[in-house]
């Protein structure tokens, strides 16, 4: 196995008397791509969203690549969100600048680059979702689709490390769900990047997920390989990956 | 429990509207400056406000020279038009009139937008980019209508006293340079430092609580609409309330 990026430990939020995660540990290897399914409202995102510290827990640590960064400033995560982009559920573009403005964002933010070279590189990193062209759109006038994959080009800006995915295909019919799956299992490839992908959509956790780990009652009931996941005699689980209801005792 | 929880809420939203000011002033003072955005900002929320300012200060000051003849009219007071319609123009209805209307529009503008971009995690993506949304976004808005307030409060003056001569030579039978003399008499440097002084105060509070809602909105578009009338109603009683204690500190100043 290789070395673990993520180090998760006793990790714990709630919001006022609801418990959303529960001590929960985890790892995530270097290089390897983990889906972290559950159904809504099980604590995904939160999970996420503690990885770059956009939330704080309440208890628990996050070693990053050797830093604890639950206890770092809003400033003093600059280093790691540079190494750590994150792709949002809406897309998150801003609606006020276009879309070359929006891929080359964390460019003008963080390097040195010259505007040709800027350029040069959103023109790539539109090329790899296969959007060329469309650099003067305003996200307005895109479609849900085209958002989340120029939302990517952006996250993929400056080459990060990581990429962490909050319900990449929430909201996209399942043809455009599968082209942005297929996206990102190509841009994991071909950029080398340690993914961590939030979803309860199973083709999806399928396609690009190497290691799966379900999100129950605030822990992991089941962290393991597919084939692993599919022999799982959790009956949660086995009924959430063949898509079945809940059972009367789970509907209350 | 029902006193503090009463007080609960106004000391937090207090707490927080200081260290968004501090934050915003520790941003807006370290480079890189991001003057691009400070202009773009300035023409949304100064270019764009001058009709309603225009239309606001010259009616006022048409209404000024109306009342203030016809109220008194035995004992010749038209023959002070300039006087009453300049002092009460440049010391209080310019700076708290503008600040009002172009700061209702400007702070439900900042919230409307900034509650949009946090509902729909923008500021998110800004901040798992490593930017500071401080920086991009309230230290622009809160620069340009420091800079714009006061400059259309300015413009609103004359255009009240301007206003104010339509009426005299139009109703009143005053010759311009009567009225243009009169008002050059009675305004001193103080009524005037007082009204721009003013309107810096009025800038802050519209600018910092119109970032504040919108930067601590939730609950979608109905939470967006809820903190936008806030900022409205917030923004327009702290310009009233503290436009009576700014009068008596620029009395006791000047």
């Amino acid at each position: 196995m290789p070395s673990a990026i993520y180090n998760i430990r006793g990790l714990t939020k709630s919001y006022g008397d609801n418990v959303v995660i529960d001590e929960l540990d985890f790892e995530v290897y270097a290089g390897e791509s983990l889906v972290i399914l559950g159904r809504s409202g099980s604590g995904k995102s939160v999970t996420l969203r503690q990885l770059n510290g956009l939330e704080k827990p309440d208890s628990g640590s996050v070693i990053f690549d050797g830093t604890e960064i639950t206890t770092l400033e809003e400033r003093d995560l600059v280093p790691l969100r540079r190494r750590v982009a994150m792709l949002f559920q809406g897309g998150a573009l801003f609606d006020s600048g276009t879309v070359f403005e929006n891929v080359s964002f964390p460019l003008r933010e963080h390097t040195d680059l010259t505007d040709d070279e800027i350029a040069e590189i959103v023109d790539q990193k539109l090329a790899m979702v296969r959007l060329s062209g469309i650099d003067g759109v305003l996200p307005a006038d895109l479609s849900g689709g085209m958002k989340k994959r120029v939302a990517l080009a952006r996250s993929l800006a400056l080459d990060p490390e990581v990429v962490l995915f909050d319900e990449p295909t929430t909201g996209l019919d399942p043809m455009t769900g599968a082209t942005i799956g297929h996206l990102i299992r190509s841009t994991q490839r071909d950029m080398k990047t340690t993914s961590v992908v939030v979803t309860h959509d199973i083709p999806l956790a399928r396609l690009v997920g190497d290691r799966v780990a379900f999100l129950e009652g605030g822990r992991f009931s089941f962290v393991g390989s597919w084939d692993d996941a599919d022999r799982s005699e959790d009956p949660i689980f086995s009924r959430f990956l063949a898509g079945l209801e809940e059972e009367e005792s789970h509907v209350a | 429990m029902s006193l503090t929880t009463s007080l609960q809420n106004p000391l937090r939203v207090a707490g927080r509207l200081s260290l968004l000011s501090a934050h915003a002033f520790m941003a807006a003072i370290a480079p890189p400056y991001e003057l691009r955005l400070w202009i773009r900002e300035m023409e949304q929320i100064g270019v764009r406000s001058l009709g309603v300012a225009a239309i606001t200060t010259i009616f006022t000051g048409m209404v000024l020279a109306l009342q203030t003849a016809y109220s008194l009219p035995s004992i010749g007071v038209k023959y002070y038009i300039g006087t009453v319609v300049s002092k009460s123009l440049v010391r209080e209805l310019g700076p708290v009139l503008v600040a009002l209307i172009v700061g209702g529009r400007i702070g439900a503008g900042m919230t409307a937008e900034l509650g949009t971009m946090k509902v729909t995690e923008q500021i998110d993506a800004m901040r798992s980019m490593a930017a500071d949304p401080v920086k991009k976004l309230v230290v622009p808005k809160l620069v340009a209508t420091l800079v714009m307030l006061p400059a259309l409060t300015v413009l609103g003056d004359f255009l009240g006293i301007l206003g104010g001569l339509i009426v005299a030579m139009g109703q009143l039978q005053l010759t311009a340079g009567f009225y243009i003399n009169d008002v050059l008499d009675a305004l001193t440097l103080q009524d005037v430092s007082s009204g721009i002084g003013k309107s810096f105060f009025f800038a802050y509070f519209i600018a910092i609580i119109g970032c504040y809602n919108g930067l601590y909105a939730s609950g979608g578009a109905d939470g967006v609409g809820r903190a936008t009338t806030n900022t409205v109603v917030m923004a327009s009683i702290l310009v009233l309330v503290s436009d009576f204690f700014l009068t008596k500190l620029f009395y006791i100043l000047f």
